[in-house]
């Protein structure tokens, strides 16, 4: 599957490595804005408060 | 001589099904450490620093809007140790009205959280409430408003959602526990921390612990959780009234430059 990804990218090594870091990032900005906030807002199951209210 | 043709790793397009669900596995335990990691450090920090500024405006709005009132002079000298303790010159404290669900009306500053901490109390102890941007603290509804006699009972994650209570572990004995309101300032004193079930709802009475009693202190209660990073137990912070305050006469000694440094 990665594999697969590093075969079709262009480029030379240092230009892969520099696209492979530039998806990671943007994967990362998808999870932390959209992605991350919704699965908590679904298991927010973290009570704090006596008496379970 | 016989060579043994072993057969070479595919080196282009094969793609195993054990390698993509290996590699899937691998991607999604991934993901789950990030979320932890998202929601117990960069989400928690983003909050506490919305949760921070939130109280900070709250707060300036107050000492803003009563720039105006003449300072108030106390009736008796503060430095004259009085029977009542808590009166300091000023009369009994102002005791605001319970307001709606999900509404500020105090900011909370404990000096031992550090010399930036700051919180919104709103009134009610749900999701709305805790798990805010600009809130973060709840008020136990049902419980005493600030300042009145009884029990002031607050609650706020001890991780995660801004942390409003990360470090309730680390107050000690006669620490200030300061509330401001649109009224004044109210100043506690820490007392003493106990670690009960989430059941326990009695630490939330009037007299904490001995609901038949008749309430004669006024009392601050903190809750969040325990231990750090998980549910299992709720820790409790008590404190004690000391002295109270009207917002004219400016901010207690300790607390003024914290008040100061904000604006």
């Amino acid at each position: 599957m990665y594999a697969a990804l590093w075969r079709v990218l262009p480029g030379p090594i240092w230009v892969r490595v520099i696209l492979v870091l530039i998806l990671l990032l943007a994967v990362l900005a998808v999870l932390a804005t959209w992605v991350y906030p919704w699965i908590d807002s679904i298991i927010n199951n973290q009570e704090a408060t006596v008496g379970g209210s | 001589m016989i060579v043994s043709k072993r057969p070479r790793r595919a080196k282009s397009g094969r793609i195993s099904a054990v390698g993509v669900l290996g590699e899937l596995l691998m991607t999604s335990a991934a993901l789950v450490l990030l979320f932890l990691g998202w929601q117990l450090w960069w989400n928690d920090m983003l909050m506490a620093n919305s949760q921070s500024s939130a109280a900070r405006q709250i707060s300036q709005d107050w000492i803003d809007s009563n720039l105006s009132t003449p300072e108030p002079v106390p009736s008796v000298d503060p430095a004259e140790p009085s029977a009542e303790a808590i009166a300091v010159g000023y009369g009994a404290p102002i005791v605001a009205a319970v307001p709606a669900n999900a509404t500020a009306f105090a900011v909370l500053y404990v000096p031992r959280f550090g010399v930036d901490y700051r919180r919104t109390i709103a009134e009610g102890t749900g999701h709305d409430v805790l798990n805010s941007n600009r809130l973060g603290i709840g008020h136990y509804e049902g419980t005493e408003m600030p300042g009145a006699v009884g029990n002031f009972a607050v609650a706020a994650h001890r991780s995660a959602f801004g942390g409003g209570m990360h470090l309730i572990n680390e107050l000690q004995l006669g620490d200030a526990i300061y509330v401001q309101t649109a009224d004044g300032y109210y100043t506690y004193r820490y007392r003493d921390t106990e670690y009960v079930a989430p059941s326990q709802v009695q630490v939330l009475a009037s007299v904490p612990n001995n609901p038949d009693a008749t309430a004669v202190d006024r009392i601050i209660t903190l809750t969040s959780c325990n231990p750090l990073y998980s549910t299992a137990e709720r820790i409790i912070a008590y404190g004690v009234l000391e002295s109270w305050q009207p917002l004219a006469a400016g901010a207690p000694v300790e607390l003024a430059p914290i008040i100061a440094a904000q604006g």
